[in-house]
């Protein structure tokens, strides 16, 4: 248990720009996992720039708690970036299919309302089975579950949330500042190491 | 994948076909590494055929454990300001490496660790000797890397070194699959990493903090100085001291910054934490400014957090920003290298005397002396005591020697009342405390600064964890004076069992072989005393020795460090007895 009280946290959606690099989905969650906090939900995809990918992270904590993590993670060698943000800064999805036996659905549903009312599409009409898709926010697909139910539903999975930052330009820009910077004085070696001789007497 | 860093195309007259192994080796040439620490086996074995052609210009220290050869790999950088070079074979060999590994991570410490890997096809199919050692290092890793085709090594072991001595020192581990050591490539030259796109190593200095620090110190009445390993991971000694000078501020150390100013400066009033000095700990919770420089709010340090300096106004330099407020709350960040921030600072800070303010320091300093500090160094009682064996080795180094310390009582005492002139004179493992590390830290110690005296003091429980690198003196020749302070218990363990379990010395009584004997052994001299009378002449005549001595001194059995900040305590409810 962290010490932080209940009642400050709430969800966040951390957002990682980092170069595609293996080992790093380790190096970032046991971020999480050391600290013994809860990812509840994961994405990692490509970005719009090229080579470099996004990790769509959330997890519910204290604002104090995400920005320490934050820090963690854009500490990370290959991490260029990391942006946190409330829901209300986000705009985001999560996806969600269900399974339904097609003879049930198709004797007792009207089934053609019960997609319209959700917002849902079928994606495959078997002989056995139909396939439905919704995309929306947690209420909206767990709402279509509660319809569908009634009617043997066979199979359900819902996809990570994804999450596009509302006051955001992308990620074009900031690459070129840090490509810009290269190899610009914010990034240079600590010389002094290897200089030992000449500072290091008293 | 690596990233798309620009590298020098050469001309293919330039190129040469050589195996990946050698050009491992033509790297750490490059990176002008003089000694390596490590231990051969199957997997790394094309490195070390590598290594054979190049005896003349790579010193290879072999040691007897793959432990020993990151502690050692430690002692180096940590007293030559170098990266630390290691080499482990895969499976047992690299797992050897993790303490080690997580020592200097906690520490930040620059070391590149090479583990030999099995060969790439075999990879994850439990094959003899396989570990994932990539996954179970990453916790302990400043960054590591599998190399699995040898086009990839120069670029690899140029961006290992980069990361490790750049911004926040610390530990690399790059695994070398077995053919990739025996692949033959085109070798086009050897490229220095100066830059990697996603990683920032060090700021741009923000004027604007500096300002604001300035102006908070120029404002305290009661600003007190607290340093740590930064100053000097920084080289910004002379800029440090140039700072207090100017200030005029009581500067008070961790462990890991003891050295970075004189122990005689008259600035300096102590060490921190829960072993520390009364008067710094005391008055922390007083002062209304406190500037803490290259130092990370260790529990340690700060004891409890809800009562530490809530007074104060915090400000905190240092390199990584994710120390900046991770356990303390700060006022004014300043965020940057202190080589760098330093010196702004100084300029911009008035030129004051805090003599009433540092006269309180001597004050509880003065009843430090007379509760502990008096009976500890000239005792009046017959046995002798960890902190008289301390002075003494004082005097007759005139505080010139390079210590280092084991975990434990004797590391408390030896951090406490070791003098010390000289910057990098304290090695010891300070945030993972790891026993065993002192022996082998003492002999990479030796080899990073071969013209300096080092001692290292051991308890007898810390010496039997790594007593095999006895060995590697043997064998390496390496000039190491080692002390063992003998107090027949694992005696830090016994006074936590006195003060909080009733006495309760449940399997701390810890015997010791005849260490004079295992030493000659080894063809090391050596010698135990017990008493008062023989101390000054065996600590002559160790300090005077061509080459390893082994001094054992049995020291009072049931003896406690005080001060101490019991655990759960605030550092002012520090405690004399
Ligand atoms: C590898 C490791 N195991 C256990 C400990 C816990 N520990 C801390 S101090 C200590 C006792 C050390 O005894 P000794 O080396 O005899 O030194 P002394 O305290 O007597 O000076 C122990 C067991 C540790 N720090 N490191």
């Amino acid at each position: 248990m962290s010490n932080q009280n209940h009642t400050d946290k709430q969800e966040f959606n951390i957002t990682v720009y980092t170069e595609n690099h293996i080992g790093l989905l380790n190096r970032i969650a046991i971020i999480f996992s050391r600290r013994k906090i809860n990812i509840e939900s994961l994405n990692t995809s490509p970005s719009e720039v090229e080579g470099i990918h996004r990790f769509s992270i959330l997890i519910k904590e204290s604002e104090e708690v995400v920005r320490k993590i934050a820090g963690q993670i854009e500490k990370q060698v290959e991490v260029l970036k990391v942006y946190y943000n409330t829901n209300e800064e986000v705009i985001w999805q999560e996806m969600a299919l269900y399974k339904v036996p097609t003879d049930v659905i198709a004797e007792r549903a009207v089934v053609e309302r019960l997609l319209r009312e959700n917002g849902a599409r079928a994606v495959v009409i078997r002989k056995d089975y139909t396939v439905f898709e919704t995309t929306g926010h947690r209420e909206e697909t767990d709402n279509l579950i509660k319809v569908l139910e009634p009617y043997g539903l066979i199979e359900f999975v819902r996809s990570a949330r994804i999450a596009i930052i509302k006051d955001s330009e992308g990620f074009h820009k900031k690459l070129q500042e840090f490509e810009q910077s290269e190899p610009g004085h914010e990034v240079v070696e600590n010389e002094y190491l290897s200089s030992r001789e000449k500072v290091f007497t008293m | 994948m690596l990233t798309k860093e620009k590298q020098v195309a050469a001309s293919p007259e330039q190129t040469k076909t050589i195996s990946g192994a050698e050009a491992l080796i033509l790297a750490l040439l490059e990176e002008k590494v003089d000694t390596i620490f490590g231990y051969p086996g199957g997997a790394i074995m094309p490195v070390y055929d590598a290594l054979f052609d190049y005896t003349d210009k790579l010193n290879h220290v072999l040691v007897r454990h793959e432990q020993g050869a990151i502690h050692a790999g430690q002692g180096y950088a940590r007293s030559s300001g170098k990266v630390g070079v290691v080499f482990a074979t895969s499976g047992p060999g690299a797992t050897n490496l993790v303490t080690g590994l997580a020592d200097a991570q906690i520490d930040s410490t620059p070391l590149v660790c090479i583990t030999g890997q099995v060969f790439a096809h075999l990879l994850g199919t439990d094959a003899f000797q396989e570990t994932d050692i990539l996954n179970i290092t990453t916790p302990v890793t400043k960054w590591n890397y599998q190399v699995t085709d040898a086009n990839e090594i120069p670029e690899v072991m140029a961006k290992a070194f980069y990361i490790a001595k750049s911004g926040r020192p610390g530990p690399v581990l790059i695994d070398i699959s077995k053919n990739a050591q025996l692949q033959k490539f085109d070798f086009a030259g050897y490229t220095p990493c100066k830059h990697i796109r996603s990683y920032r190593p060090k700021p741009i200095v923000r004027h604007e903090y500096i300002a604001q620090a300035a102006e908070v110190i120029n404002q305290a009445k009661k600003p007190f100085v607290l340093w740590g390993q930064g100053v000097m991971l920084g080289s910004a000694e002379k800029e440090f001291r140039t700072f207090i000078e100017k200030s005029g501020i009581p500067a008070a150390w961790t462990i890991l910054g003891a050295g970075a100013l004189p122990s005689d400066h008259p600035q300096n009033v102590g060490m921190l934490g829960m072993h520390g000095n009364y008067g710094p700990n005391v008055l922390t919770n007083e002062c209304d400014v406190l500037i803490a420089i290259g130092m990370r709010f260790d529990d340690r340090v700060t004891g409890r957090l809800d009562k530490y300096a809530r007074q104060a106004k915090i400000i905190h330099l240092d390199i990584d920003p994710t120390e900046i407020g991770k356990n303390v709350p700060v006022a004014v960040p300043v965020w940057g290298d202190c080589k760098e921030t330093l010196p702004l600072l100084t300029e911009l800070v008035e030129a004051k005397e805090h003599t009433d303010w540092l006269q309180l320091f001597r004050e509880y300093n003065d009843r430090e002396i007379e509760a502990v500090i008096q009976e500890e160094l000239f005792p009046t009682s017959e046995e002798l005591t960890m902190g008289e064996v301390m002075q003494q080795l004082n005097e007759q180094t005139a505080g010139d020697a390079i210590v280092v310390s084991d975990v434990g009582q004797h590391q408390m005492v030896a951090c406490r009342y070791a003098r010390l002139n000289h910057t990098r004179s304290n090695i010891t493992s300070g945030g993972l405390g790891t026993m065993g590390f002192a022996l082998p830290a003492a002999i990479g110690a030796k080899f990073g600064t071969p013209d300096r005296t080092v001692v290292a003091v051991i308890g007898d429980g810390g010496f039997q964890m790594t007593l095999q690198e006895l060995g590697t003196i043997m064998q390496s020749g390496v000039d190491v004076k080692l002390l063992i302070l003998n107090n027949q218990f694992l005696g830090m363990v016994r006074q936590w069992q006195e003060l909080f379990h009733d006495r309760r010395y449940s399997f701390v009584d810890i015997a010791s072989p005849d260490y004079v004997k295992v030493a000659s052994g080894y063809g090391i001299s050596g010698k135990s005393i017990s008493k008062r009378e023989e101390l000054k002449d065996a600590l002559q005549e160790m300090l005077s020795h061509k080459g390893s001595f082994l001094l054992e001194v049995m020291v009072t059995k049931e003896n406690n460090v005080f001060p101490m900040v019991p655990q759960g305590c605030s550092v002012s409810e520090i405690r004399l007895k």
